[in-house]
């Protein structure tokens, strides 16, 4: 078996997620590592859209922010911002939304804005970005995230954008017809939503992982599914072109200097 | 009806205390030079609008300029925090931060409605999150045709609006490619502007039929600044300087080192030392 990192586990999985069809809205970190080793492996003609307004971009290498000049030169068109978030997220025609965050509870609602509280933060965020909009606006929402006990919480301190709400149909009675979120990935598992209460359950854990370390990085009582599956390893491939992707973006970043 | 002349000139007649600002570029052509010169020329209690407020806002906030910001977020793209305004909004220093807090798609379809000469920006959006807690200024509205209820917020209407671009001809028609983002809208809802570019031309060069142009009757003040843009980037003259970006997160974490920088690069220079920090990649492409 190849040696590797548990954070490279994380970005394998996560690509594994996504199919040669998907039309997917990119956030940057994670979500794009992931995106692009999917489409370097086997997903070649994924639709990746970052916020920037690239559509079907195809960067060689990782771009440090939503709208370097390698999403531009790459993409199929680049159109504005306003287009971007009203005809193409508003209008339906993303399948895919691909998110991190801050913090997460078990609902998989997400924090991106600050910890403690919003008039006196202890630690004031970026905020919320395209997320309040792309959770609720994609046709299902992708997370990635490692795990831990400060960012997978019991209650979140703000909710930047909404998953699966306070579980049941309660997403669904804010009038919200996608699906939110249908997969989270971690550095130790992959959880899907409970078909019934929504809870984020985990349905797969990765290889070497016990359940004790998932519940020890978990502020909330876990759900396991009744059947939990081993993730596959990253393969030789998978974790070729993943280091390549990464020793690429390395020296591009370097030599503008 | 565009005027070309110098970035001091331009940012005095244009830029006032306690103006409503929007510079704005998403990732590309952020407006770096003439903030600068706002700086410098010592702007105060200035409401700034921008989608991402950027290494540029981070220095207006730490230079205190700044009353109140509205923006939707306010990071340093792949590096982390913006320190100064985290200063300002856990700290209040050098003073007291007002925040006025969006989303992507709220601040998007704003500056549209105001280029569209609207009141308000109606979308599908804030369902469900506790931003509209925050902000008063999100509302909701009852579609009258279907019921459906949809997000509400004022448009933008900003004093100022200042942009970078690569190319204006002698007339001030002003010409964008790459990534767009909003300054098209932002310009025109603004009251006054100001549009600095690399080159201005003779003539502006050969360009698809559906290039981004704003006519030289929408824009006020032109002003050519090689390099305007630096540590952004200019499509087609220089790429975006990544370095820079990771090394503001050292440069920015303490007061006294980014008051140091700010005096050594920003206070005691001008606009010409733009120029000097693309040239490897202006000569190369050249």
């Amino acid at each position: 078996m190849a040696d590797y990192k548990p954070n490279e586990m994380m970005t394998v999985a996560a690509a594994r997620a996504l199919k040669n069809d998907d039309v997917c809205f990119v956030g940057i970190g994670q979500p794009s590592a992931a995106c692009n080793l999917a489409r370097l492996t086997h997903a070649p003609n994924i639709t990746l859209i970052y916020e920037s307004g690239t559509l079907a971009t195809k960067p060689n290498i990782l771009p440090l922010s939503i709208g370097d000049g390698e999403l531009c030169e790459t993409a199929l068109t680049t159109v504005s911002v306003p287009e971007m978030f009203r005809y193409w997220l508003q209008g339906g025609r993303i399948k895919v939304g691909f998110l991190g965050g801050a913090q997460i509870d078990k609902f998989a609602n997400l924090n991106t804005t600050v910890v403690g509280p919003y008039d006196k933060p202890k630690v004031r965020l970026p905020g919320g970005g395209g997320a309040p909009e792309i959770a609720t606006s994609c046709g299902e929402i992708f997370i990635i995230m490692a795990q831990g006990k400060r960012s997978f919480v019991d209650k979140l301190d703000f909710v930047t954008s909404i998953g699966h709400v306070t579980g049941g149909d309660s997403r669904a009675r804010l009038g919200v017809n996608t699906k939110g979120p249908t997969k989270l990935i971690t550095d130790l598992a992959l959880f899907e939503p409970d078909s019934q209460t929504k809870e984020m359950t985990v349905v797969s854990i990765h290889p070497g992982v016990t359940r004790e370390q998932i519940q020890e990085n978990s502020g909330w009582k876990v759900k396991f599914a009744a059947k939990v599956a081993e993730t596959p390893p990253p393969t030789q491939r998978e974790l070729d072109v993943l280091r390549d992707l990464h020793a690429r973006t390395n020296r591009a970043h370097a030599e503008v200097a | 009806m565009a005027r070309i002349s110098s970035l001091a000139e331009a940012i005095k007649s244009a830029v006032r205390d306690g103006d409503t600002v929007a510079l704005e570029g998403f990732t590309h052509l952020i407006p770096h030079a003439a903030g600068h010169e706002i700086i410098r020329q010592g702007r105060k209690n200035l409401t700034l609008i921008r989608m991402t407020p950027d290494l540029i806002y981070d220095q207006f906030i730490g230079m205190g300029c700044v009353t109140k910001l509205v923006f939707s977020w306010g990071g340093n793209p792949g590096v982390g925090s913006l320190h100064r305004l985290r200063d300002a909004v856990e700290n209040g220093w050098p003073h007291k931060l007002e925040l006025e807090e969006h989303s992507h798609a709220a601040m998007a379809n704003a500056y549209e409605a105001g280029a569209a000469g609207l009141s308000c920006a109606i979308f599908r959006g804030y369902i469900g999150g506790d931003l509209p807690k925050v902000n008063s200024k999100i509302k909701r509205v009852q579609c009258p045709f279907t019921g459906e209820e949809l997000a509400a917020i004022p448009a933008h209407r900003p004093d100022v609006a200042v942009i970078h671009a690569q190319r204006a001809d002698r007339a001030g028609n002003i010409m964008i490619e790459g990534v767009l983002g909003v300054q098209k809208e932002a310009v025109l809802a603004s009251k006054r502007s100001v549009v600095t570019v690399e080159e201005i031309v003779d003539e502006l060069p050969e360009r698809s039929l559906n290039a981004v142009v704003l006519p030289h009757w929408t824009v006020g003040h032109v002003v050519e600044v090689p390099g305007g843009a630096f540590p952004s980037y200019a499509q087609g003259y220089y790429p975006r300087n990544n370095n820079f970006y990771k090394e503001w997160d050292a440069v920015s974490r303490e007061r006294d080192s980014f008051l140091a920088w700010m005096k050594e690069n920003v206070l005691t220079k001008g606009p010409d030392v733009f120029a000097q920090y693309v040239r490897k990649h202006r000569v190369a492409a050249e």
